[in-house]
């Protein structure tokens, strides 16, 4: 991952971390070492800089719900490269280093939780997974995700990161825009709340699907939240890019997000949208 | 060997002679008929192995009929709407109501427009979010008024631009996806041309879902694909071939429910009978889905996409 500075927003994208995590960490952004736990201690976010580390659906979900009430119901599926898809390097393979050095079947994690006593389904993106890219298997995921939260009658949190549809799997990843949206489409209807936390990066087929479908849309600070690629816009439009195109606070300012927010303080803003929205569904 | 240059050279030659035996009487019929039975017969053997790229190319052919063009040749009469009705109308996403088959029915189309004039004023088709909107508008007319919504789709993409982004153009496909799913009135979606990504899928999420022989239908451009995963843009043709987006390999999928014939050279060599080709299997496909009481379209359309690649790519279990 290239380091990329946005000073407004005080958010840096650093070295994505592979395997077993290491006692101390580099900041990408500022080159301090930080020892991990004191790392963890604040949010995954640089102590000397500000730098925002990407995190781990595990790390997520550790830092958003209560301790010792997180409940794994992600499905036993793997993707069996629908396509047989083979670029500078089989699809088979890119699956199975990404399996081992995140410790998951695919680019997300669902389960059922409490957010400040507030019980919850999550679905939670991790985009060491092949960019957090939805294929077949994160599309079925998201969706069982929410019909999980039909059945139990608790709202559903998404939180995003991803670059979009996965292009190893063709029409196939395509075609998980409309399964998700068909699955939030049942949500709706049974009145389920859906909070969605857009992270860095919130793009693509994505976004052009269950991401944009929320009730309430939360962006954490300086995430990257849009449809096309900056490289894309610039190169088939030339146009310039005006400054912090696409992320977080230009997001809010265009009406796209009901608020950013910055990592630390992500659990307790949706911990008020629970509050608020406590008794919904009726009957739930 | 068929090739595309020997085609389009015994072409040429077929028509200068066939324009010296008609208009100046020479006698060269013999010849003539030699050279066209070859002709043909080079054009079965190119257009019967073609690979996904040449599809590729074929579906951007540059006189391939276009959405309002094809429109006109399928239905009897089209009513145009324009607008979103928040401040906008795009060009390159089109609709309105129409006849067809006799029966009214709602319509929307991307079109990249002919004259070059009209292509640039519609971005080669590539929408806005305000085309997306009023697509959103027109889907709900037609339900009010419980007409079948019949969709064409040929875009590269959607538009990728500041504007766009700046009006929303992620949920504005994203919303159009959500209404094409719980739309009440039948709906059948025909990709003509290039199905390009998210701006196709917003109209595409139908009860049936047709293709022309020779469209595609993708995630990504395999240009785009190419750019990404080989790092290099003349691997092109490569992704093409790995993207599976020609239309038997998604009739194989099951993504698309049936490939409709083109004539030989593709759908530009005769617009009139790519249209009727179009109008028949349209049809067909309406009256069956007008055959099933309501929740029963609504259950297979939802169960459709609610398990779209899981059945025949089936994901396993660890």
């Amino acid at each position: 991952m290239p380091i990329r500075k946005d000073s407004k927003d005080r958010y840096v994208e650093v070295e994505l971390r592979r395997g077993e995590e290491p006692l101390w960490m580099r900041c990408g952004a500022c080159g301090e070492l930080v020892f991990r736990r004191r790392l963890r201690e604040n949010n995954y976010i640089c102590p000397r800089c500000g730098a925002y580390f990407f995190l781990t659906a595990q790390e997520r979900i550790a830092a958003l719900v209560d301790p010792d009430t997180f409940q794994d119901l992600t499905l036993p599926l793997e993707s069996d490269d629908p396509l047989k898809f083979s670029d500078r390097k089989p699809y088979a393979d890119r699956l199975r280093e990404a399996r081992e050095s995140t410790g998951l079947s695919d680019a997300v994690m669902v389960g059922k939780g409490k957010i400040g006593d507030h019980e919850v389904i999550l679905a939670v993106m991790d985009f060491r997974f092949i960019g957090g890219s939805m294929g077949v298997v994160v599309g079925e995921q998201l969706a069982h995700a929410m019909d999980v939260a039909v059945e139990a009658r608790v709202p559903f949190v998404l939180v995003v990161a991803s670059g979009g549809a996965r292009v190893q799997e063709g029409v196939l990843s395509l075609l998980q825009m409309a399964k998700t949206v068909a699955a939030r489409g049942r949500l709706a209807r049974a009145g389920v709340p859906y909070i969605a936390v857009l992270t860095y990066p919130s793009t693509g087929g994505v976004m052009a699907s269950i991401a944009s479908l929320a009730d309430v849309t939360l962006a954490e600070q300086g995430a990257l939240i849009g449809f096309a690629g900056p490289r894309v816009i610039q190169q088939t439009t030339g146009e310039k890019l005006p400054p912090g195109f696409q992320r977080a606070r230009y997001a809010l300012e265009h009406g796209l997000v009901d608020g950013v927010v910055p990592r630390e303080g992500l659990r307790e803003e949706l911990m008020q949208v629970l509050d608020v929205l406590a008794g919904v569904p009726h009957g739930g | 060997m068929a090739d595309e240059r020997t085609i389009r050279a015994l072409e040429e030659k077929v028509a200068e002679l066939r324009r010296l035996v008609e208009e100046e009487g020479v006698d060269l019929r013999e010849e003539l008929e030699l050279l066209e039975a070859r002709l043909q017969k080079l054009q079965r053997e190119y257009y019967r192995s073609l690979s996904d790229w040449d599809r590729v190319r074929l579906a951007r052919h540059p006189d391939r009929p276009r959405g309002l063009e094809l429109v006109h040749r399928v239905c009897e009469a089209f009513y145009e709407l324009r607008g979103d009705r928040q401040g906008g109308d795009d060009p390159a996403l089109r609709g309105g109501l129409a006849r067809f088959a006799g029966r009214p029915v709602g319509v929307l189309f991307h079109h990249r427009g002919s004259t070059s004039e009209e292509q640039r004023a519609c971005r080669s088709g590539m929408a806005l979010p305000c085309g997306y909107r009023k697509a959103v508008r027109i889907m709900r007319v037609a339900e009010r008024l419980r007409l079948p919504l019949l969709t064409f789709i040929d875009t590269p993409g959607a538009y990728p631009g500041v504007r766009a982004e700046e009006e929303n153009i992620a949920g504005a496909i994203a919303e159009s996806i959500a209404v094409l799913l719980e739309l009440s009135v039948p709906t059948v979606a025909v990709i003509l041309g290039e199905g390009g990504s998210g701006g196709a899928i917003a109209l595409a999420a139908a009860d049936r879902v047709l293709m022309l022989e020779n469209a595609t239908y993708t995630v990504i451009s395999p240009e785009g694909a190419a750019a990404i995963l080989w790092k290099d843009a003349a691997a092109a043709p490569q992704a093409a071939q790995a993207l599976a987006l020609s239309a038997p390999r998604l009739k194989e999928l099951g993504v698309a429910d049936e490939v409709i014939p083109e004539p030989l050279g593709g759908a530009h060599v005769d617009p009139e009978g790519t249209a009727q080709a179009v109008r028949e299997a349209v049809l067909r496909h309406l009256e069956e889905l007008l055959q099933l009481p309501l929740d029963e379209r609504l259950k297979l359309r939802y169960s459709r996409y609610r398990n779209a690649g899981n059945l025949g790519t089936k994901a396993k279990t660890k």
